[in-house]
């Protein structure tokens, strides 16, 4: 699991043990380029995030995991990163290895933001670990539009967005699996059995 | 679209959880990683643990009871209960809680509230509110368990402390906390009105009708604790019946 600095980790961690997991902390590239499975955790701000990222050369080994076809589970902000940018850190560049920009809810009546709460998960065709059911959300910010060439999940909160991606052993999930009960967890699990079968 | 959440809370003192009326007579109620467990297993959506313990020592005991909480929890949980700086909100999230709310200190010094939201994201600022009406017929923030009232008016107050960055309010109704007459919908319906962020109803309630008046009025979640601890209900009996009613839950 990559330690950003700005993330929360207790639950994630919680979550992965659970699901059967041995997850070892780290902000050290040369551990996040050698693991099997690495982790992206995200609670915080866009900004905040990437330089926390980049101040340890953790983004370029980031990066080069996706890029390579390698397991990586990214969560929450996690998935933002993974981006080209976001409207929450204005000028400031995403690792830009999954085409899309993350945008605020819109401005309309009835529209709580930040989004927190339960929210049903609806996947689309191609997807593999993603199954439909209620996640846990906890965002301001949220890519609309579907990034070309992965399987996607989608949610309803001021329109469509997108809930989660997948390709192989590389999931992005814009809720928290830790924080969906039994329905998380076994998402969890699913990963875990993709990355390990992908390590090997 | 959202599901509409039923979160038990936790009244817990030196580790261990208590309920009382109006914020005083507490009686044991048992261990709350035990009960909280037992609540995820009957399908509550989140967890509230407020700690009513003001001691230094019984800070120590919070971060444990966080912690073990947590290890059993798959849900959310929002920890509450003299968080007053940037520390105690960390030591919380470390431990395993998922949101810090913020009572007292917020209005002491509302500047505690961006200093929460900058530093963790506004998903993990939570703004406990406990309201009383006063002689005008408003609403009133009060303090301290609600010993002490404030004259600040709390949809005021609400606006002000999201503008600071809380990313949700927990509005506890000091008149109707444990009396189980349903919560404060007037109250409820101001708040959620005046605020973008969720809105959680707390104080009153004693079974599903009041849980669905609370969504009705624009509340996005409704908290209870005595309907729970009794053994009253379920979170699954409530959303239920709740469903029945036209709400939309996770079941």
């Amino acid at each position: 699991m990559v330690r950003t600095g700005v993330a929360n980790l207790a639950s994630v961690l919680s979550g992965l043990r659970k699901a059967g997991a041995e997850p070892h902390v780290s902000d050290d590239p040369a551990a996040v380029r050698a693991a099997p499975l690495v982790v992206l955790p995200g609670v915080g701000a866009f900004a905040a995030g990437m330089e926390s990222l980049t101040a340890r050369g953790l983004d370029l080994a980031i990066a080069e995991r996706v890029r390579e076809g390698r397991p990586l589970l990214a969560v929450c902000l996690g998935l933002q990163l993974l981006l080209d940018a976001s409207e929450e850190g204005p000028g400031v560049r995403g690792l830009g290895v999954v085409s899309g920009h993350a945008r605020r809810f819109g401005d309309h009546a009835g529209v709580r933001v930040p989004q927190l709460g339960w929210n049903r998960v609806v996947p689309g065709e191609g997807c593999k670990l993603l199954r439909e059911g209620y996640a846990y959300f906890a965002n301001s910010y949220r890519l609309a539009e579907p990034p070309p060439g992965l399987a996607c999940a989608t949610s309803q909160h001021d329109g469509p967005f997108v809930a989660a991606f997948e390709r192989g052993p590389l999931l992005a999930c814009q809720f928290h699996p830790e924080l969906s009960g039994a329905w998380g967890i076994e998402l969890l699990g699913r990963w875990l059995a993709a990355g390990k079968e992908a390590a090997c | 679209m959202l599901t509409a959440r039923v979160i038990p809370c936790l009244d817990v003192k030196d580790g261990r959880i208590v309920k009382g009326v109006r914020f005083a007579n507490l009686r044991d109620a048992g261990d709350p990683a035990e009960r909280a467990a037992a609540y995820e297993a009957t399908g509550a959506d989140e967890i509230v643990v407020l700690d009513v313990s003001a001691t230094l020592e019984a800070r120590k005991t919070r971060v444990a009871t966080v912690r073990a909480v947590r290890e059993r929890l798959s849900i959310p949980l929002t920890v509450g209960g003299g968080v007053r700086t940037i520390d105690d909100a960390g030591a919380l999230l470390d431990a395993g809680a998922d949101k810090v709310a913020i009572n007292s200190a917020a209005v002491e010094d509302p500047s505690r509230i961006a200093r929460i939201a900058e530093r963790f994201g506004a998903q993990c600022c939570v703004l406990a509110l406990d309201a009383a009406t006063n002689e005008r017929g408003t609403y009133e923030v009060v303090v301290k368990s609600g010993r002490e009232r404030t004259g600040i008016d709390a949809v005021t107050w609400a606006r002000e402390a999201v503008e600071r960055g809380a990313g949700e309010i927990l509005l506890t109704s000091f008149d109707k906390d444990g009396t189980r007459s349903g919560y404060d919908l007037p109250l409820v319906l101001a708040v959620a009105r005046a605020v973008r962020v969720p809105v959680i109803a707390s104080g009153g309630a004693a079974g599903p009708e009041h849980l669905w008046e609370a969504l009705r009025a624009g509340a996005d979640a409704v908290l209870a604790a005595s309907i729970f601890h009794d053994g009253e209900h379920t979170p699954d009996d409530v959303k239920r019946e709740l469903r029945a009613f036209g709400a939309e839950v996770r079941l």
